[in-house]
Order: C-alpha cells, then structure tokens, then sequence
C-alpha cells in the first residue's frame, strides 16, 4: 500500500493525518512552511469562556500527536505540480517526487490584495504578514501601523498587534470601496461594513462585548463615539474616509486619507496624512486551490465561500479518483471546521483504501462538520451554509448530468 | 532599535537568543536561529529587501508566507529565494536583487 501524502500542515492537513495513522496507514505531510500549523499559527482570539484559543499551542499539540502516531512530516518543502500518472498521483517537488493512491490538498486560504497607490513601498503588508510576524517570529511587524480594509480578519488582527505592544493609528477603507455611511448611529455605521466585511454587524458587536469580559481587553476599551465614527478597541475606524495614497520615499512613512463623497470621490482640501511605519493591506481571504487546477478539478464560483473551490462531496471526495480536499481551499471558515473537515478527509481516504466498517463514522464525522460550523463565534462569511449547499447541488448535478 | 516582542500578555516572554550570523549585502546582522531570513532582517530595523527587476523601486515583504514571491533575495548565490520562508543559517550570504540592465519595455513596444 502507497504512502497517503497530504500537502499542507495545517489544521485539516494534520487532523487528516492523524486519522488516517490511527486507521493504519502510512502518512506523509508536505508543507512548504518551516513550521507546523499553516494558519492555525498566529491566530489568537478570546473564547466565549473566557479562555484564549492560542493557534501555537493548537498546532503544536497536532504536531506533536502527528509526530507520536509516526506520520513523517517535511516542511520547508513547496509543492510546485501535481498529475495523475497511470493510477497514481505524481507529487513535484525541488528535491524529490512523491506518488500515491491518495492525495489529500489541504492548501488552505491566501488573501486577496487591494492594489492602493504606494502599495509596493517596504512596509506595506497583507494583514496576514503582519500577523505571522507578530505572533509566529515575535517580530514587529512596525511601531504604528495603518490597516486599510476592515473586516473579521484585519479587525482580529488589529487587536493582536496591540496585545503585542504595536499601535494601530486606525483602520480605514481604501478608495476604491464607495461607502456611505450614517456616522449618528453606531450601529448603522457597522451595518454599512456588512458589503466589506461579509460580517454580520451583530457578530461585530459580539465579538467586542466578549472580548470586553476579558480584563486586559476592559483595558483597551470599547468605546462608540457616534459624531466622530466609531472606535474598536480604542481603534478609530474611519468609515467616512479613505486612504488616497500611502507615502514615503524608500518606505511606508505615512498614509494621506481624505474624506469622500457617496460616488467615492475626494473632496477637495480634506486630505490629511497618518504617520505610520507600516501599513496593512485587508482583502479579505480566497480558496489556495492552484494544484487542484491543475490536476483538473471542475470549479464553481461560490461567493459565500470566498471565491471558486473545486467541486466535492460532504465526504472531502473530488470527482478526480483518489484526490480529496479539506479546510479552506473548500471554502473560507475558521481552524476549527478545517480540522473536522481533515478528520472526515482521513476517514474517506481510509475508507477508500479498503478498510471496512468505517461508514457510520464517516456520517458521525460529515454532521460534525455542521456542529462544528453552527457553533462558530467567528464567521468569515455569514451565508457559508448556503455555500455548502450550492456545492452538494453541484455535486449532485454533476453526477446526474 | 529592537523590534522583538520578548514580553507578551497571552502568548510569554521570550528570551532574546542570538545565536546566527550571516550577511545581507555585504553587512552583518544576527539573528535566532529558528527563524526566516525575513523576520530577522526585520528584527533588525531591515525593510528594503530587493528592487524591483524593471522600474528598480525598493520592495519588502508583502504576504509573509511564500506566496507573493516580494521578499525575493539571493541566498549563498542562489538566486530568487523567498526570504519569508527561509531559515537562516549560521554564515549564510544573502544579497539583494537589483535593477536589471535591460529595459523590458522596449522589446513589448515593438511587438504590439
């Protein structure tokens, strides 16, 4: 029996294989990341207990398992093709080629760019960077940053960079986005995030008031201040003005915002510059499903789960025979669901190998999945069930023609 | 100036253990061993990592996890090596890619 090789370390990659190890097999991760835990590492939020969901310890416990169950995991090691050769999957790397009956592709998300004048200045960064700089190589990411683009994700790391002593000088939209905004009503304000943030504006203020029960967070402080915008965190978010460029000569030394009309265009004479040393980019996060493409997946753009994800059923299965997906290149949710999802990918691809008797656990695992959704505080996208739904229907009229 | 965050409220302190050397155009700069090329420059007040093959303005790192290729440097001569997804190693050369010498555009012009 071929090895199984799972290309990604994240939270589906590793809960897939340490399924798969516990039914027998013979497990090999690849990962391109000198650590263990994908985006998993870095993530750090307060849970509605009270307790903090901490992505390092969260990861290393998966290595750790993972590592104890004999499953061989190489990081440091990019993935550059994949193709079906005779009955096997051919894996590419630099160094070495990798085949096998079952390929499992947990890539995970990458994060869309928004393109503002002066964005390939040094200090420029996706939200992401600044985060895995922060809270993975303890590095920070700058003194006092601007983030441009304010949804679940940039708000989450704002409040990370100031548990990390960073001060964030605001959070704005960039140019492009036409907001209007009634700046009297505090929620009305986080009502009109919702075309930006795919965020329920109720999640909004829930995340803030649990994050307030925390002491430190009380600190911070929560405040609306309805005439001037609103504050998170004691981060001014600026609704009612974007950023017009981002400056400086050979780095980010500041960004110029100015307040805009409904249509978006700049009214004369209110520019004003922020200084900042660094600058965080915000789009938002999209399917990683490059080597799905390539080894010749169908796609569906689904916007309630963040872009096109290649077709497959509840079990983690791709109409391509012996290739299974898992985590967020299925569809942008939080490490939790990615990791009920890897355990349903390891069950399908043991399953698969011809081990009997797994069926009722395979079910148990796919409704797991929904728990484990429906229990979700943080939603990168409020309608990802009726995503869900849209791929089964696809699925299903696939196979029924 | 240090840009490392040895105290933190959730996630510990750490200590701040140099124990890697290695040169960035020609300067040397310490580092902790376990880390990338990126972060460590960064540690080190290092923002401008290369400049840009055509137009020669100065890029750093944008995406930090491998995958907008920004952070590209030479390392020990090999060249367009992710800086965010390198470990550094003790005596490791690392140099900047510059400016090159031929105008892409003028071939485009010709051909459209």
């Amino acid at each position: 029996m071929s090895k199984v090789v799972i290309i990604g370390a994240g939270p589906a990659g590793l809960s897939a294989a340490i399924t798969c190890a516990k039914k027998g097999l013979d497990v090999l991760v690849l990962d391109e990341f000198m650590k263990a835990g994908g985006r998993l590492l870095g993530q750090l939020y307060e849970e509605p207990d009270g307790s903090w969901w901490n992505g390092i310890h969260e990861s290393t416990r998966l290595y750790n398992q993972a590592k104890d169950l004999g499953i061989q995991v190489k990081l440091n090691t990019p993935v550059n093709h994949i193709e079906k050769v005779d009955h096997e999957w051919v894996i590419y790397t630099e160094e070495n080629t990798f085949y096998t009956n079952h390929l499992l592709l947990a890539t995970g998300a990458a994060e869309s760019p928004v393109p503002v004048p002066g964005w390939t200045l040094p200090g420029v960064m996706s939200v992401g960077a600044a985060q895995v700089m922060t809270n993975v190589h303890r590095v920070k990411p700058g003194e006092r940053g601007v983030i441009i683009g304010v949804n679940v994700l940039s708000a989450a790391i704002a409040m990370e960079l100031q548990l990390a002593g960073v001060e964030v000088a605001c959070m704005t939209l960039p140019k492009m986005n036409k907001i209007t905004s009634d700046a009297t009503d505090p929620k009305k304000v986080l009502n009109s995030l919702l075309p930006v943030s795919h965020m329920a504006p109720s999640e909004f203020i829930k995340l803030g008031s649990k994050l307030m029960r925390n002491d430190f967070m009380k600190k911070l402080g929560v405040t609306f201040y309805p005439k001037k915008g609103v504050k998170m965190w004691n981060i001014p978010i600026q609704l009612r003005k974007a950023v017009i460029e981002i400056y400086g000569e050979n780095q980010v030394e500041g960004v110029t915002i100015a307040t805009i009309t409904s249509d978006g265009e700049v009214i004369a004479g209110s520019e004003e510059k922020i200084p900042a040393d660094f600058v965080c980019i915000a789009g938002g996060l999209y399917p990683l499903a490059e080597l799905a493409g390539v080894a010749g997946c169908p796609f569906y753009l689904i916007e309630e789960l963040g872009g096109y994800v290649p077709l497959h059923n509840e079990r983690m299965e791709t109409t391509l025979d012996g290739l299974y997906i898992a985590g967020n290149i299925t569809g942008i949710e939080g490490a939790k669901v990615a990791a009920t999802q890897g355990i349903t990918a390891g069950l399908s691809i043991a399953r698969n190998s011809g081990i009997i008797g797994l069926e009722k656990e395979i079910q148990e695992s796919v409704r797991s999945i929904d728990h484990t959704r429906d229990r979700a505080h943080i939603q990168f996208h409020p309608n990802v069930k009726r995503g869900k739904r849209k791929v089964q229907e696809q699925w299903k009229a696939y196979y029924n023609g | 100036m240090n840009r490392r965050i040895l105290e933190h409220p959730i996630l510990g302190n750490l200590d701040d253990q140099y124990d890697v050397s290695f040169t960035f155009n020609n300067k040397v700069y310490e580092g902790c061993g376990n880390e990338p090329l990126a972060a460590a420059l960064l540690a080190n007040g290092v923002r401008t990592l290369r400049h840009h093959e055509e137009s020669g303005s100065p890029r750093g790192i944008y995406c930090n996890i491998g995958h907008c290729y920004e952070c590209r440097v030479t390392v020990n001569g090999q060249p367009a090596v992710r800086a965010c997804l390198t470990p550094i190693e003790e005596g490791m050369v690392v140099e900047s890619i510059g400016k090159l010498p031929t105008p892409v555009r003028d071939w485009r012009g010709e051909d459209e």
